[in-house]
């Protein structure tokens, strides 16, 4: 997989009136099965460019490229189909869905791409994390580390081209982040899966061989 | 995993407020199936009665829903009685192939449930189209004075069986109760009609009781009224009959013994007809109807205006208070599903985070509000039942009605459209809420 992205702008207006212009890119790049850490202050647009490169948040205007589709003419529905499909999502708080066993939160990374659920595949996903002993287990009954390890499976259950994960250290331990950190690498090395990883830890950025300081390529302002 | 699983678990994380409103529609829903299994079986015990014969011919001036009801549902006194004469003339008129007379009045002193005197021939009616009377085992039809045959409810209500012995008391404001004890000589099975709450007695006997038989000069005068010509060798042959049964002059005796009571002296509450060919009733009917003396009444029109004006109500009615119910119940299952929105915008922006459309998250929503509906309904149609149940021995004793908890109303089916579409309207609004819910604020929560 493949992401470039060109003159991208998204704005905001805050609740004074002010108009943010929280993205201005004029141009990021990603090859292939690369993997790709970002590192950037609270408030600097990290999230917003995740959500806008998988179709989440619209952009104003700009593209975002990915395996030759451009992101931002799709229509929502579009947007959502491509999701689904083609992008893999690891959050900071897991967000596991509380009514739903390990294994079925791994099943509903594949339940909205249309295609059929693959019960083989999200029980080989949950084994590479170290839980094929805690399939039915909810995320109550899992620990913080565990929890994670879903959420990195479950990022993975739809085959995605690229890994979108955000500060997926950040709730957890200090033992437990290298694991978190070297499951979701490892993970997409051997899927060879694309990661874009954003974070504000520094101790984190170091495992990676491509840095990338938001603030070197994105420069929000305020329009008005 | 599909929407419907989905919409499950998301309940199931929700089970005590999900149970709850699902208790809700089953509740309003089980009082809907038992009001409707009740309206069947009173419509169907309505309906059944009439046709077991096509006319009911009775006084005139009795008003043929008064007819009907003393003839089919045994219920209130009857009005003018008819002469034996007359029960004689009918049954030998060329259209008629059985005619069977009746005579009420009087009722059991235990339990107060109506007398009927009539022949054995009644029973070969039927109580229905196709349904015969059955008897229950070492009984027997009437067939010798003062034998009795009890209806289903007599028999449980009272502890009779056969061979059980009761008096007779005179309905009305005279409590007089006659001195001769009738014996049960048959049981007859339930048939769920006005017949269970019967007691059967023979013609002939019930005209051998005190003050049963018309005194002579009045009968005289009723035939006379009815145009019957009475010569005076007539007149004067009722009045000699009439005076050896009272013994008048003579020495009575301490026996106990009954004499034959001239047909002259007797009269029947009304008589049940049957013609030889279903065309012959309508033109029956009109012939008794022109004349001055009767009146003839196809019980069937009457008893529909009866369902249509006095049952249809109360049915409409309870119909509406249950609809009422379920709706409120529906008003429920809106607002848990819509107090949960709030919660659950995380949970839905994950969910489109990983690729649902609006459309799909909506219709996650609407399953559930479909979900509680529906199971709601299965819950509350076995609810129903059950409770008809449980308190069909209670409606039997108090109501008489035979209850089959087990009976299943067609108009029952008519619930799970009406579920559905009430699921649709109730899941609306908290679908729309989550088909609006913005992605990227909801996650950062």
């Amino acid at each position: 997989m493949s992401l470039s992205i060109r003159a991208l702008r998204k704005s905001y207006v805050e609740p004074g009136g002010r108009t943010i212009n929280i993205l201005n890119v004029e141009s990021f790049d990603m090859a292939s099965a690369e993997q790709v850490v970002l590192v950037g202050s609270s408030g600097g647009g990290k999230t917003t460019l995740l959500n806008t490169i998988s179709g989440i948040t619209t952009a104003d205007s700009g593209s975002v490229v990915i395996d030759g589709t451009d992101v931002t003419t799709l229509p929502e529905a579009g947007r959502d189909r491509f999701r689904a499909l083609k992008i893999g999502f690891v959050f900071q708080t897991f967000n596991l869905l509380p009514a739903f066993s390990a294994l079925e939160n791994v099943l509903l990374g594949m339940s909205f791409s249309g295609q059929k659920a693959d019960h083989a595949h999200a029980r080989e996903l949950l084994k590479r994390v170290g839980l094929e002993h805690r399939l039915n287990h909810r995320p109550s009954e899992l620990s913080v580390g565990e929890q994670q390890r879903v959420a990195v499976a479950r990022g993975l259950a739809n085959r995605p081209s690229l890994l979108l994960a955000d500060e997926p250290t950040a709730s957890v331990d200090t033992a437990n982040q290298d694991n978190v950190l070297s499951l979701i690498r490892e993970a997409c090395t051997e899927n060879k899966v694309s990661l874009l990883m954003v974070t504000h830890s520094p101790e984190v950025a170091s495992k990676f061989d491509r840095v990338e300081k938001l603030s070197d390529f994105n420069k929000p302002e305020v329009a008005a | 995993m599909n929407l419907l699983t989905i919409a499950w678990k998301s309940l199931r994380q929700r089970a005590l407020a999900s149970s709850l409103t699902a208790l809700s529609i089953s509740l309003g829903i089980m009082l809907m199936v038992a009001v409707l299994i009740i309206n069947g079986l009173v419509t169907e015990a309505f309906r059944q009665n009439g046709t077991g014969f096509g006319l009911v011919v009775g006084g005139r001036g009795s008003g043929d829903m008064n007819l009907v009801l003393n003839a089919v549902y045994r219920i209130g006194m009857p009005g003018e009685p008819l002469p034996w004469r007359y029960y004689d003339e009918l049954r030998n008129h060329p259209y008629v192939e059985s005619a069977v007379p009746m005579a009420m009045g009087d009722l059991t002193q235990e339990g107060q449930f109506p007398i009927v005197a009539t022949t054995p021939e009644y029973f070969s009616l039927g109580y229905a189209p196709g349904k015969k009377f059955t008897l229950k085992k070492g009984g027997r039809l009437l067939g010798k004075y003062f034998s009795a045959v009890i209806g289903s409810r007599v028999a449980s209500q009272n502890g009779w069986d056969v061979g059980s012995t009761f008096q007779l008391s005179h309905g009305g404001m005279d409590d007089h109760v006659h001195t001769e004890r009738y014996e049960v000589v048959g049981v007859l099975g339930r048939t769920g009609t006005a017949n269970d709450k019967t007691v059967f007695v023979d013609m002939e006997a019930f005209f051998m009781l005190a003050g049963h038989e018309k005194p002579p000069q009045e009968a005289i005068d009723r035939l006379r009224e009815f145009g019957y010509e009475v010569t005076p060798q007539e007149e004067a042959v009722i009045k000699k009959a009439a005076a050896e049964m009272n013994h008048e002059g003579e020495e009575h005796g301490d026996e106990p013994h009954f004499h034959a009571v001239p047909n002259d002296l007797k009269e029947v509450s009304f008589i049940l007809v049957n013609t030889k060919d279903i065309m012959g009733l309508p033109f029956l009917a009109a012939q008794i109807n022109e004349g001055v003396k009767a009146q003839a009444v196809n019980p069937v029109p009457v008893m529909r205006r009866l369902l249509d004006n006095v049952v249809g109500n109360v049915r409409t009615l309870l119909l509406c208070l249950t609809a009422l119910i379920v709706v409120v119940a529906g008003v429920g299952i809106f607002v848990s599903i819509y107090n949960s929105m709030s919660d659950r915008r995380k949970e839905i922006a994950i969910m489109r985070a990983l690729g649902a459309h609006r459309g799909t998250v909506f219709s996650i929503i609407l399953g559930e509000s479909l979900l509680l509906c529906l199971g709601g309904g299965v819950l509350g149609l076995l609810f129903g039942h059950g409770l008809v149940f449980v308190a069909a021995p209670f409606i039997e004793s108090e109501a008489g009605l035979i209850l089959n908890p087990w009976l299943f109303e067609p108009a029952e089916l008519i619930l799970f459209p009406v579920l559905m579409v009430m699921a649709t309207l109730v899941g609306f609004l908290p679908g729309m809420t989550a088909y609006r819910t913005d992605v990227a604020e909801s996650l950062t929560d």
